[in-house]
């Protein structure tokens, strides 16, 4: 859901850029309290990883296709400070070598799938992996997680096209939740296989516990 | 984590890219899917503010789509990695930082 230039009147871009630079400064000072030296590296294969899963666009119905947002993924295990700094990378390189994404709707951009999506990811992780325990619950957690980041990065999408006027929020609304429903399911399997692949190659068994590899307590 | 599972976590976000991308569904996505269906999709056309490399995820002058593509996701997967590994090295954990906040 990249927004290109021309869907956002200049209110709304330059009001999400701005929440965008304050949520990178947190994220940057955050970031910086808890990573040690030697994780550095993770962060850059995370962002690599994320990238080029975001060129496979699945095709969910009636020619329509969805990708990995990896918001979820990111951040369930590096923790949402470090997903938020992977995903706003990503998201540069790509508005600046690929033209996905507009200039002009980075903040936005930005705001949605790297702020929002970890954030709503990481919330519901905790609160799900404190009520089901063990191997199953981690699975029902990490793929709810996911589908919920891809929901709550489109109802933000919808209002900030709604609000800059492009298209009323009636219209919009359901059909960028009804699309990106089908769209989270994708997000999640994927999130769960490669979450399940990473951690037990980390060894982290439980949301509790330590992330090993963003320092941060998950 | 070590430094060999790292490597292979690069080597096989690099082979996604290399091998899967050519095989990705040209179908457009969500937000496109409803630009089109709700007509506001014509307000993007034309507006492009800045002049991209590899536009649509496409290596200019190669005369293959798939092998364009798979070139164009290498080329980016490398470039992420490495903005992502210097801007953390040099914002986030620069040299000399190190033990810092760990009171």
């Amino acid at each position: 859901m990249h927004i290109p230039d021309g869907f956002l009147d200049p209110k709304i871009w330059v009001g999400a850029s701005a929440l965008s630079a304050g949520a990178l400064a947190a994220a940057v000072s955050n970031t910086r309290k808890v990573l040690e030296d030697r994780q550095v590296p993770a962060l850059g294969v995370m962002a690599a990883f994320i990238f080029a899963a975001q060129m496979i666009n699945f095709p969910v119905a009636g020619g329509t296709s969805g990708h990995l947002l990896g918001g979820a993924l990111a951040a369930v295990l590096l923790g949402p400070w470090s997903a938020g700094l992977i995903l706003t990378t990503v998201l540069v390189i790509q508005m600046l070598f690929f033209y996905d994404g507009g200039l002009t709707a980075l903040g936005a951009n930005v705001l949605n799938m790297a702020v929002i999506a970890p954030w709503v990811a990481y919330g519901t992780y905790r609160l799900l992996g404190g009520l089901f325990k063990g191997n199953a619950g981690r699975t029902a957690a990490t793929f709810l997680a996911a589908w919920l980041s891809v929901m709550a990065a489109a109802l933000a999408c919808s209002l900030e096209i709604a609000f800059s006027g492009t298209v009323p929020l009636a219209v919009v609304l359901p059909a960028m939740l009804g699309w990106h429903a089908l769209i989270g399911i994708g997000e999640g399997l994927i999130t769960v296989v490669v979450v399940s692949f990473v951690s037990r190659l980390w060894g982290l068994e439980q949301p509790g516990q330590k992330s090993y590899a963003g320092g941060e307590q998950l | 984590m070590n430094r060999k599972n790292l490597i292979w976590g690069l080597l096989v976000a690099l082979a996604i890219a290399a091998f899967l991308s050519p095989f990705a569904s040209p179908s457009p996505d969500g937000l496109e899917r409803v630009a089109e269906d709700k007509g506001f999709l014509h307000l993007a056309e034309g507006k492009e503010l800045i002049h991209a490399l590899m536009p649509d995820y496409v290596f200019p002058g190669i005369a293959s789509e798939g092998l364009a593509t798979s070139l164009a996701g290498l080329v980016g997967t490398l470039l992420v990695f490495a903005a992502m590994y210097l801007l953390s090295r040099v914002f986030v954990r620069p040299k000399g930082n190190a033990g810092k906040g760990h009171s």
